[in-house]
């Protein structure tokens, strides 16, 4: 890099950032106007509810570029963090929810109601589905908004710092620490699942699409402010992360992820730098989370078993590792084009003798779709945006020995 | 306990010749007031004579103690069976009779009934002995052990030392002299068995009850109030019960009794609005106290002073001290055999879980822990295996046959699947370890999909034969399942045949070297892509074997694969990669301490998984290389 470049404001050394800003910006807006709430009507609700959805995903696939395309950890645990942003938003919404019903029914009683018969009636509501009628100790910040809030960033911020801080101190790398990060989403989810973990078990939090203290606002408005926010923590995010990992900090992460032996010998705290970019990536995936699951309306422990996590290492595998912009478009690709595949709405293919039903189909299509982008395509999609627009690696020695085994199957 | 004695007295009725039979008849003659109206204190002799008489006699005594004789208005005995009535004494029918029915009181049906036993066990028929012994264990009473007391002795060892047991275990309950039942109960001890178990509860029976002192009992312990098994509350709800003290007064009885009061917007001078505060409705409850409008609810002071007042003691039920304290070393002793069985027992299952767990893993040390290759379509192959031995299932009927068909058969189709994959996929991202890990991952959600739509998402049934299905059982808490036995020697099976394909075998030597420094093994002249293709096809092989086990005991779904693989990985990393000891005692630390968690909490098995996969990622932390880690030059590869 020359010394003119450096100077440059770094949005300006990064053009995809506007690129992306702007598309951003005219599909919001293009969907505003296309909406129920605010436009003509042409989208519908359901439909703004998914884009919304799809943006949020986006988000996760941003920051798991972050950590596997720039770092070089494949976690695969991306999804509990997103989880549990959705399950300590869905805390608040739940409660919140459930004690002003719980309040409006004990309005008719002659004797107006004591915070304590408030508190029970809450609990026996969220909890009777599970045979409990205490409020567990997680749910004691509940009712608190900001409160809540802050946990959505800090939970998930400090289960990475822990976990981040155990795995990298104790050098586990590559593939064992792919293993590993499953695993703590497994074990993760098994807690979860219990009926006394104080979470509902395997019912989740539901009725999260009702917002508290917005009953007056539809669901069609509602669906349009949340594609916002979730456009609006996009745009952030993206920018954050561009800024991140295009300065001299950047440079260290990507040299993390091609020689870690090298950048310690260096004189860099390695496990330092992979905790920050560790730590910030759950944190922005709880944001994501946060925001995706009102959109969804309903959270259970399903949706952190492993297999959500590989799906999004996927997505960002077939967008394109390295390129932030690849995350998003491989996550919005393939997450569409699945809800399509799956929700029945694909036109069958009747071959000779058999009618391939997509419903059926699509994820042996996906898999092996994936199995050749792995082998033909590593860059993914964004490697066919870098070939057109004319970005070439740099080339430099890789330091790699050619391997025997090739050499004698040639 | 009647009943089979009846049946038994009637068939040998109907086998004997219809014979009057004089001695019984006179015996009825000489006694029919007694028999009409019998007393408890005089009947034993009477009821002797007539079990004397013969099967005659002994089929009037039991048609009497089930109070199914009658007697007629010319001095016969009948026996009434339903429509069927005979006479006691010739057993000719008696069309259209109309007896009057004896009713005799349970006392004298206690004494026929031991009489009738007494004549069963010392009956000359081994198999009636038995059956007898077999009814009084059911259910035996004081009447039985007097005749078990009093038999002859028994001949058979079988039956002389269950009657020995029988008789200790009626002696524990029923003997009047308590030294005898100490001396039954520690004769016993240490004893496992779940009658012995059973006929020391009642003993050990207790009650808890508040007194201002001691009560004249048997007292268990005295408890006081707020430890750890005796809260505050319980003290509270056992001084209520008892009386002592008023009930308390719940919230939402306060609730209900201020609503009832609602006078002019006020409860007890205290607006309504007012009364979301509990202080304000503890005011407004005692204004109306004061009033006389509720009921007086105790005061927290009224029940300290109760609980102060009272001491609280468990008592027992039975009144001898000696026959309690003497159950209780019994049932103490008898806890720490169990203890020690219940823990042999769990190793047993440990053992087998951890051969499950090697099993599935044994395949993915083979390609994980040799090759250094990643393949999440391993529990897919375990998968295929379980759904090859389905399929032959379905083909060859006779269940021994077809698995022995499937095991190879399934080691053939998951070698050739592996094969494909390594030449199709896993080469051409040879060092690609993460690209590996997608790849392969791509390829099990095809292939768990592919399953689900050739054999629908319903499970399918892959049957053990007879011969593995059942148990061994060696007592009443020790046993395992033959299947889980099979399994295991599977294992070690397996554990054999990798060690020696590894160390005996020219492939398992070209394996070595490659593994060790593939570039030189290649100029001695080994192919390596070759070995790494059969090495590959060989882990995935012995997949499929382990599938078809699996599915034996497990449901064969397209899931399968997915329910084992992050336990053989965990199982393959905490053992150490690339040795098979290592693989051996991962699967022993997962499936040992698994077992142990779910012991110690076991209506929780979700908590022992999630507590298990925590104890590895910390594990991982002091032993990131495993347990046995691999050492030298292939370790930095």
């Amino acid at each position: 890099m020359t010394e003119k470049l450096t100077r440059q404001p770094f949005i300006l050394r990064n053009p995809s950032i506007l690129v992306v800003l702007a598309v951003l910006a005219v599909f919001t807006v293009a969907v505003t106007l296309l909406s129920q709430a605010y436009g003509n009507g042409t989208v519908p609700t359901s439909t703004v509810k998914v884009l919304g959805k799809t943006l949020c995903l986006a988000l996760a696939a941003v920051a798991m570029d972050l950590v596997w395309g720039y770092l070089g950890i494949l976690s695969l645990g991306q999804m509990a963090f997103f989880a549990l942003g959705g399950y300590l938003i869905g805390q608040w919404l739940m409660y919140a929810r459930t004690e002003s019903i719980v309040a409006a029914s004990l309005a008719g009683n002659p004797i107006p109601p004591t915070p304590a018969e408030l508190q029970e009636g809450v609990a026996n509501q969220i909890f009777g589905v599970v045979g409990s009628s205490d409020l567990p100790l997680v749910w004691a910040f509940a009712h608190s908004l900001p409160i809540q809030l802050l946990l959505v960033v800090a939970v998930p911020g400090l289960l990475a710092l822990a976990f981040g801080w155990l795995a990298f101190r104790s050098r586990v790398n590559g593939v064992y620490l792919s293993i590993l990060t499953q695993a703590m989403t497994l074990a993760l989810a098994l807690w979860l699942f219990q009926n006394d973990s104080g979470f509902r078990g395997n019912n989740g939090l539901s009725g999260l699409q009702n917002i508290p203290g917005l009953d007056a606002v539809d669901q069609a408005t509602l669906s349009v402010w949340f594609l916002w926010a979730s456009a609006l923590a996009l745009g952030l995010a993206y920018v954050l992360a561009a800024w991140l990992v295009s300065g001299k900090f950047g440079s260290v992460v990507r040299a993390i992820r091609d020689d870690e032996t090298r950048v310690r010998f260096l004189g860099y705290p390695v496990e330092g730098f992979k905790l920050v970019v560790f730590t910030l990536a759950a944190m922005i995936t709880a944001v994501a989370g946060a925001l995706y699951y009102p959109q969804a309306g309903i959270i259970n422990p399903a949706e952190l078993m492993p297999i959500a996590s590989i799906y999004l290492a996927v997505w960002v595998a077939i967008g394109g590792r390295g390129r932030l912009y690849g995350a998003i478009i491989g996550a919005a690709l393939v997450s569409l084009l699945s809800s399509w595949f799956t929700g029945g709405r694909a036109p069958d293919i009747n071959l000779p003798g058999y009618t391939v039903n997509w419903v059926d189909w699509w994820q042996v299509a996906l898999g092996i779709g994936f199995v050749l982008v792995t082998l033909s395509a590593p860059k993914g999609i964004a490697g066919i945006v870098d070939h057109l627009g004319g970005i070439r690696p740099p080339r430099r020695a890789t330091g790699e020995v050619p391997q025997p085994a090739q050499e004698a199957k040639a | 306990m009647i009943r089979p004695l009846i049946v038994l007295a009637l068939a040998l009725l109907l086998a004997l010749p219809a014979a009057a039979n004089p001695a019984l008849e006179a015996v009825i003659a000489g006694n029919l007031d007694q028999i009409e109206k019998p007393s408890r204190r005089t009947v034993e002799p009477l009821v002797a004579q007539i079990a004397a008489t013969g099967p005659e006699g002994l089929a009037l005594l039991s048609a009497w103690a089930d109070r199914s004789l009658g007697v007629t208005d010319d001095g016969r005995l009948l026996i009434v069976d339903g429509d069927a009535v005979t006479d006691a004494v010739t057993g000719q029918p008696v069309p259209g009779a109309d007896p009057k029915m004896l009713r005799p009181n349970s006392g004298v049906r206690g004494v026929i009934e031991s009489a009738l036993v007494a004549g069963e066990i010392s009956s000359p028929d081994p198999a009636r002995r038995a059956a007898a012994l077999a009814s009084i264990a059911r259910d035996g009473t004081a009447e039985h052990l007097a005749a078990l007391r009093a038999a002859p002795a028994e001949a058979d060892p079988a039956l002389a030392a269950q009657r020995d047991r029988v008789t200790a275990l009626l002696a524990i309950r029923f003997d009047p002299d308590p030294a005898a039942r100490v001396a039954a109960i520690e004769a016993m001890s240490g004893d496992v068995g779940l009658d012995f178990r059973a006929a020391l509860n009642p003993l050990l029976a207790t009650t808890r009850v508040a007194a201002p002192a001691g009560p004249e009992a048997n007292i268990a312990r005295a408890l006081s109030a707020g430890e750890a098994d005796f809260p505050r509350e319980a003290a509270i709800a056992l001084l209520t019960s008892q009386g002592i003290l008023q009930p308390r007064l719940t919230p939402a009885d306060q609730r209900n009794a201020l609503a009832a009061n609602i006078v002019d917007g006020r409860v007890g001078g205290i607006p309504v609005a007012e009364l979301s505060d509990p202080a304000a409705r503890d005011r407004a409850y005692e204004a109306l106290e004061a009033a006389g409008a509720v009921a007086p609810a105790a005061t927290e002071a009224e029940v300290e002073a109760a609980i102060d007042a009272h001491r609280f003691f468990e008592i027992y039920a039975e009144p001898n001290s000696d026959v309690t304290d003497a159950a209780r070393a019994a049932e103490t002793g008898a806890q720490v055999r169990l203890a020690a069985m219940t823990g042999i027992d769990l190793g047993l299952d440990a053992l087998s879980l951890a051969s499950i767990y090697f099993l599935a893993a044994i395949g993915l040390a083979v390609t994980f822990g040799v090759m250094r290759v990643i393949n999440m379509a391993h529990g897919e192959f375990i998968m295929m295996g379980a759904y090859t031995g389905y399929v032959v299932q379905t083909l060859v009927a006779n269940r021994t046959l077809s698995l022995v068909v499937a095991l190879p058969l399934a080691f053939a189709v998951t070698f050739g699947a592996g094969v494909i994959l390594y030449r199709l996929v896993i080469r051409h991202l040879a060092n690609r370890p993460l690209e590996t890990l997608l790849a392969t991952f791509g390829v099990s959600i095809a292939l768990q999909q592919l399953a689900k739509n050739i054999f629908g998402t319903q499970a399918r049934p892959l049957t053990a034969p007879a011969w593995l299905e059942g148990a061994i059982t060696i007592n009443d808490v020790i046993s395992i399942s033959s299947i889980r036995v099979a399994i295991f020697v599977l294992a070690l099976l397996f554990l054999g045949l990798f060690l020696f394909i590894m160390k005996r075998t020219r492939l398992g030597l070209e394996v070595r070297a490659v593994t060790q420094n593939s570039g030189m093994a290649a100029s001695m002249g080994i192919n390596p892509d070759r070995i790494a293709m059969m090495t590959f096809g060989l882990g995935s092989g012995i997949a499929g074997i382990a599938g078809v086990a699996i599915g034996l005991f497990a449901q064969v779904t397209s899931e399968l694969g997915q329910q084992y693989i992050v336990q053989s990985f965990m199982t393959v990393v905490v053992g150490g990669v690339g040795n098979i000891w290592g693989t051996l005692a991962g699967a022993a630390l997962i499936g040992g301490l698994s077992k142990v968690i779910e012991f110690m909490n076991p209506a929780n098995t979700l908590a022992a998984q999630t507590f298990m996969i925590l104890f590895i990622i910390i594990f991982i932390q002091f032993r990131p290389r495993g347990i046995i880690p691999q050492r030298g030059r292939a370790a930095e590869a």
